[in-house]
């Protein structure tokens, strides 16, 4: 059994877990504090060296991505934390904002000191107004007490962070998309090259990092590469966080080391529900192809997840039970694609539009088996044709419920309706919901 | 623009103070369309106007932003903006169902408001709670692990004008219009409120805890 490893979450249970004071008793500011008296140049090495993959999904190493801003020259660097959590599934970087912020802080202080970027960006997403208060209040917590502002800790660096809301666009989640909202634009991406590296918020050169990302480099400054590396696999380093979601009985944040399984975790949750057995599951979000029983023992790294067929994606694991419909779960999706697309780009706006119709008329039992195949067809006019990411991530569950499951969508058409009973798959008694009649 | 000398004037100092957050001023086109929220309770044409004044954008480009993103309303909005997660985790754990329960109970649809203006419904995507499904966010704040039954107390107490205590947040729910002007980036005060986490975000170090692990623990 793999042992969870909490360590952006071990303080998570304190009394005013979020509090400066709070953190700082638990070790906070320790690593700044070891940053601050390193080579710039060491820390991004270290970064390196540690194997630290981008935790937003795209699983691009960090310390690669910070290595590629070009040489300083006078003018302004950037570091923008994407705190715009919204892959559907994904639940962590809002736990870890609203108790406790200041790991993010912390890691924006060491980041922005070794890329010399003396003002930073935190854009939230708009929709929860509790972590946002969270994180203003930590902010102004860290000028208070000199970890922000001027002259940080008597080290002559200078740093100023902004804290942004959203205002609800998914697709501000892509990273170029993001910086455009920033810009007090519609968030829609841009194209790349030139990346943010070289040409990214104010077309000057910015690091894009998600949340986790960003928390994880205090702990591996403070505690060294051979303590990071010393978890997870040969090519996925350290530990990250495992979320599940939907028919297990403790759905949750299990920190872990990276190579984790499924089979370890739904131990840990204490199973699926009682007399329930697992269908389905994403291993990280909606945008990442559907997996079965068959992949319960598939270490959940980015090697063999992606062998898999699959992608790590956020860690975000919605699990399903044999009572769901995945026709049904993938419509919703569907619809939820479709309602993010930005419409900038043709084939994922017309795209998701078309595949939303066509799985609509599936799941309402009015559909055809060629409908089946075109859902196939218009993926490929999507995946891999798109501007951005969103597109291809369309198309995964599409895809791949297709494959695994044809026999349900057929179903489908055969019997002219669906075939589940949605009540089976609730969490309560849908007899026992109260007459919905005007009060 | 028709508003009054003092909400002039304390627009242009809230404005002020928010621009000056970014290094190029257009930055400041999102928190001042929640700003304008705070004021009018929707992204009103005074408001568009607003931002176009102070930014030197033409209101065309102030309302295509303020028409790209869901959260800036572009009609009159309740005091309470009734959230029900109906994505795919959500709505299978039972949001489909508690949605369907409320939109009866008020007798709206999917953006739509009660006749007297308490209450504004709307389906949301996902909000990052998976973990604590079904999900309700009343003025974005959390509702957590939502019943049709808890799901149509809470809208029963919000008609009846008592106060709302979500799940994870503040003490209790303030308005829409106070929740914009803490999105525009104006602190309430509110952050010491309520809990650091609920349940499911402890589950993994409550379970490490039992265990024993020590994990990589320095």
């Amino acid at each position: 059994m793999t042992d969870l490893t909490p360590v952006l979450s071990a303080t998570w249970g304190l009394d005013h877990s979020w509090n400066l004071d709070t953190y700082v008793a638990n070790g906070g500011y320790e690593g700044a504090t070891k940053a601050f008296s390193m080579d710039k140049a060491d820390i991004i090495q270290a970064v390196k060296d540690s194997g630290l993959r981008g935790r937003g999904g795209a699983g691009f190493p960090t310390g690669m991505k910070w290595g590629f801003l070009p040489a300083p020259d006078g003018g302004p660097r950037y570091l923008v934390v994407n705190a715009d959590e919204s892959e559907p599934g994904t639940c962590k970087d809002i736990p870890t904002m609203m108790a406790a912020p200041h790991t993010l802080i912390e890691g924006i202080v060491i980041t922005s000191f070794a890329i010399d970027c003396d003002h930073a960006f935190i854009y939230v997403r708009g929709e929860v107004v509790h972590v946002f208060r969270r994180v203003m209040k930590a902010v102004a917590e860290a000028y208070a007490s000199g970890w922000l502002g001027k002259n940080i800790q008597g080290t002559g660096f200078n740093l100023d962070v902004t804290v942004h809301a959203g205002a609800g666009a998914y697709i501000c989640g892509e990273e170029t998309a993001l910086l455009d909202s920033l810009e007090g634009r519609r968030g829609q991406p841009r194209l790349k090259p030139p990346f943010p590296a070289v040409e990214g918020l104010y077309a000057r050169p910015t690091v894009v990092n998600n949340v986790e990302s960003i928390a994880s480099v205090p702990p591996i400054i403070k505690n060294g590469i051979e303590w990071f590396t010393s978890m997870g696999t040969e090519k996925s380093k350290g530990m990250g966080f495992f979320s599940l979601s939907g028919h297990v009985q403790r759905p949750g944040q299990y920190e872990a080391p990276l190579g984790i399984t499924l089979r370890e975790l739904l131990e840990m949750a204490g199973g699926m529900r009682e007399g329930h057995e697992l269908k389905f599951w994403t291993p990280g979000g909606s945008s990442t192809p559907i997996l079965t029983q068959d992949h319960l023992d598939t270490p959940l790294d980015y090697e063999s997840v992606g062998a898999a067929g699959s992608m790590l994606g956020t860690r975000a694991l919605q699990i399903f039970d044999e009572t769901t419909c995945v026709v049904r779960a993938v419509e919703r999706w569907t619809e939820f694609y479709k309602h993010e697309s930005c419409g900038k780009c043709t084939p994922c706006r017309e795209g998701t539009y078309w595949l939303a119709l066509i799985l609509h008329r599936l799941e309402a039992g009015q559909g055809t088996m060629a409908d089946i195949d075109q859902l196939l067809g218009t993926c490929d006019s999507i995946a891999g044709r798109a501007f951005c990411a969103l597109g291809d991530g369309a198309t995964s569950p599409v895809i791949s419920s297709v494959t695994l499951f044809r026999e349900e969508y057929e179903r489908h058409v055969t019997d002219g309706g669906c075939p589940f009973d949605r009540a089976a798959s609730a969490l309560f008694d849908y007899d026992s919901a109260p007459e919905g009649a005007h009060a | 623009m028709t508003y009054d000398e003092s909400t002039a004037k304390k627009l242009a100092t809230d404005a002020a103070d928010i621009v000056g957050r970014y290094p190029v001023e257009r930055s400041a086109l999102l928190p001042l369309l929640h700003l304008v929220q705070s004021v009018d309770g929707f992204v009103s044409p005074d408001g568009i106007q607003f931002c176009a004044e102070r930014l030197h954008l033409t209101s065309a480009e102030v309302s295509a932003v303020a028409t790209f993103y869901t959260q800036y309303k572009r009609r009159p909005h309740g005091k309470y903006q009734v959230g029900v997660c109906t994505n795919t985790l959500c709505a299978v754990m039972g949001g489909d169902e508690i949605w369907r329960t409320m939109s009866e109970r008020l007798g709206v649809g999917n953006d739509e408001s009660t006749a007297d203006g308490k209450i504004s419904l709307e389906r949301l995507e996902c909000n990052a709670a998976c973990d604590y499904a079904p999900v309700v966010m009343v003025n974005w704040e959390f509702f957590d692990n939502m019943t049709p039954e808890t799901a149509l107390q809470l809208v029963d107490d919000i008609l009846a004008g008592k106060d709302i205590v979500p799940t994870r947040g503040a003490d209790k729910v303030v308005s829409f219009k106070e929740v914009s002007r803490v999105l525009a980036g104006f602190e309430d005060g509110r952050a010491d409120e309520g809990i650091s986490a609920g349940a499911p975000s402890l589950v993994g170090i409550e379970t490490a805890k039992q265990q024993g692990w020590k994990g990589q623990d320095k």
